[in-house]
């Protein structure tokens, strides 16, 4: 991982599931805006990994299908410093131990960064095939868009905190 | 209550996705079944009229656990079609990367998925809170394990370095030997491991089972050997398809694949142990012969023993291999595509994979053919369902349904790779 790299962007799905891909695409779909400062990872879910990932990062945000019972295309966004993940979303990970256990258990192990949020999207489809369903495709754009918005914000803030040289030099902080 | 049904829709700590349904009628059980959900006929489909080249990267993505046993099965069975041997450093690199493997899988298992078991707890998160520094070091010898495939397979997960012939590049002996700090220290946390799982308790369950696993002259098995039973089976891989069989079974979409003459067999780490403790590294049998673990072990809730003792023999192995390292000439060795069948058998960390491949002359796949471990298991899982949980049949029905849970982890099923569906959706760009 890239050292300037603090904000960490997992999508996390498997290819030949329909809708479980949809982080898959969002990730794609993000590099495409080239954000700076930020990685983005394609990733099957397994758990152990994530961990790992998340706790050499400062900013993080997952992506990844879920299967609850509501409206295919739904997104929804937690923030899991602030809360845990619930048990009732049903993650469609080929891995038991995977994303809600991951960062629950990095939560138990102190590991979590310092700000992970957790985009969450209602698949319709998981049946064994490529692509994604109209409704996931439309949630995807949606995401994209809003994950962007957040990267730019995380960025915002990092430079309030970490300046770059010219804003350094310019607000007199060292001479 | 003499009458009941253990019903569990979502099984936990199970890799992928399956249910079981268990009937108790007056006391005795009179219907066991394991459902498995998930399938991948797809793959064998999705294979037909592509290049053999394509293969690895196709097939390593049926188990995200698993990949590179998908990849060696494939690898191994199309070079048999084309007549072409990979030995020397080559084949040391292919058994290093199968270490990798096992460590990444093999401690997944036996730290987050099967451990909790033992000591009551319901997930791995709810034993952290108790055991912070086991499940720490858990993560910690997965990780040495995922190092190995990284610098091999090129990236951690899906590995895609790996193709017939060798590897598209072959690590620098320096490169390699950067892994040699991470598995000495591995080798002693899996050390602890053994006597960590060792006095876990244990209940009192042992069958009359068929193992079956690969055999090799010298080695542990890993790419090569015959195929052993402790029941006088003793064939070569080509003669596999004589030998067993898939049979459907109404209530699952799984195909239960049997031994024609004798049923039901068990593969995996136990049978591995089994039938080639004399293999094992000195370090890896003394290990064992330490926590008092007999070279021949038939209750398979001690299997956590036994893949702990396989991690220790794959961190013991993948040093040898490191230290005694030379850069080989070329990557891969060269070959010509032959029309043909040809077949492998590699030993997955959850037991044997066999791939089946017809080729064209040109290279083309016509037909493929794939047994995961967990469909030849799904029989004898049945079978230990049964049988045990007629000795705990009294137990309050949540400690019951624990139980049966467990029984079934013992296996470590790979739920999500073992199965076949029977109608394709296939969306091609």
């Amino acid at each position: 991982m890239s050292i300037s790299s603090q904000i960490l962007l997992i999508g996390i799905g498997n290819e030949y599931r329909g809708d479980d891909s949809i982080g898959l695409h969002v990730i794609r779909a993000l590099k495409e805006r080239e954000l700076p400062d930020t990685l983005l990872i394609e990733s099957s879910g397994g758990g152990a990994e994530l961990i790992e990932m998340l706790s050499s990062v400062r900013i993080a945000i997952l992506i990844d299908a879920v299967s609850s019972g509501g409206k295919p295309g739904a997104i929804y966004r937690f923030d899991a410093l602030k809360q845990t993940i619930p048990a009732q979303l049903s993650f469609q990970s080929t891995h038991v131990f995977g994303v809600a256990e991951a960062i629950e258990l990095a939560r138990v192990l102190g590991r979590l960064p310092p700000s992970l949020i957790l985009f969450a999207i209602e698949g319709e489809n998981f049946s064994i095939c490529v692509g994604l369903s109209s409704k996931a495709s439309e949630a995807v754009q949606k995401v994209v868009e809003r994950v962007s918005c957040e990267v730019q914000d995380f960025l915002k803030e990092l430079r309030t905190e970490f300046p770059q040289e010219d804003e350094i030099s310019r607000n007199g902080l060292i001479i | 209550m003499k009458n009941k049904t253990i019903k569990v829709d979502y099984l936990a700590r199970v890799e992928g996705e399956g249910a079981l349904y268990i009937k108790i009628k007056n006391n005795k059980v009179s219907d066991v079944k394991l459902k498995i959900i998930e399938p991948p006929r797809f793959f064998e489909a999705f294979l037909r009229g592509r290049m053999y080249t394509e293969a690895p990267d196709i097939t390593a993505r049926i188990c995200g656990i698993c990949p590179v046993a998908y990849q060696m099965s494939t690898v191994h069975a199309i070079e048999q079609a084309f007549g072409v041997t990979v030995e020397g450093q080559l084949r040391e690199l292919r058994r290093l990367l199968y270490c990798g493997e096992w460590i990444e899988s093999h401690v997944l298992h036996i730290y987050m998925l099967h451990a909790p078991d033992f000591l009551g707890y319901p997930d791995a998160m709810h034993m952290a809170q108790d055991y912070p520094d086991v499940v720490k070091r858990g993560l910690q010898m997965k990780k040495a394990g995922n190092a190995i495939v990284a610098l091999l397979g090129g990236r951690e997960v899906h590995p895609i370095n790996v193709r017939v012939g060798g590897f598209y590049k072959a690590p620098s002996k320096q490169e390699l030997g950067q892994l040699a700090e991470k598995l000495k220290w591995g080798r002693d946390a899996a050390l602890e491991t053994v006597l960590w799982t060792a006095q876990l308790p244990f209940p009192d369950f042992e069958q009359d089972y068929e193992f079956v696993a690969l055999r090799h002259p010298t080695e542990y098995p890993f790419n090569e050997g015959r195929l052993i039973s402790n029941k006088g089976l003793d064939i070569a891989i080509q003669d596999y398809e004589n030998h067993f069989i898939e049979e459907h079974v109404a209530h699952s979409n799984a195909l239960h694949s049997m031994l024609k003459e004798r049923g039901a067999y068990f593969v995996g780490p136990l049978a591995r142990y089994n039938l080639n403790f004399d293999k094992l590294s000195p370090l890896a049998q003394e290990a064992a012969k330490n926590v008092g673990l007999d070279s021949i072990c038939k209750n398979p809730f001690r299997s956590i023993i036994v893949r702990s003792i396989e991690v220790l023999y794959a961190f013991d192995e993948a040093l040898r291999i490191v230290e005694g390292y030379e850069l080989p000439e070329q990557p891969a060795v060269r070959f010509q595509p032959q029309a043909g069948i040809g077949s492998a058998c590699t030993e997955a960390p959850r037991g044997i994979l066999y791939h089946r491949y017809k080729l064209s002359g040109e290279g083309l796949i016509m037909d493929a053919k794939i047994v995961p471990p967990t469909s030849q298991n799904q029989k004898t899982i049945e079978n230990d369902l049964l049988n045990y949980v007629e000795q705990a049949i009294l137990l309050p029905e949540d400690q019951l349904t624990w139980q049966c849970e467990q029984a079934i982890r013992n296996y470590d099923p790979c739920i999500s790779c073992a199965t076949h569906f029977l109608t394709l959706h296939i969306e091609r760009e």
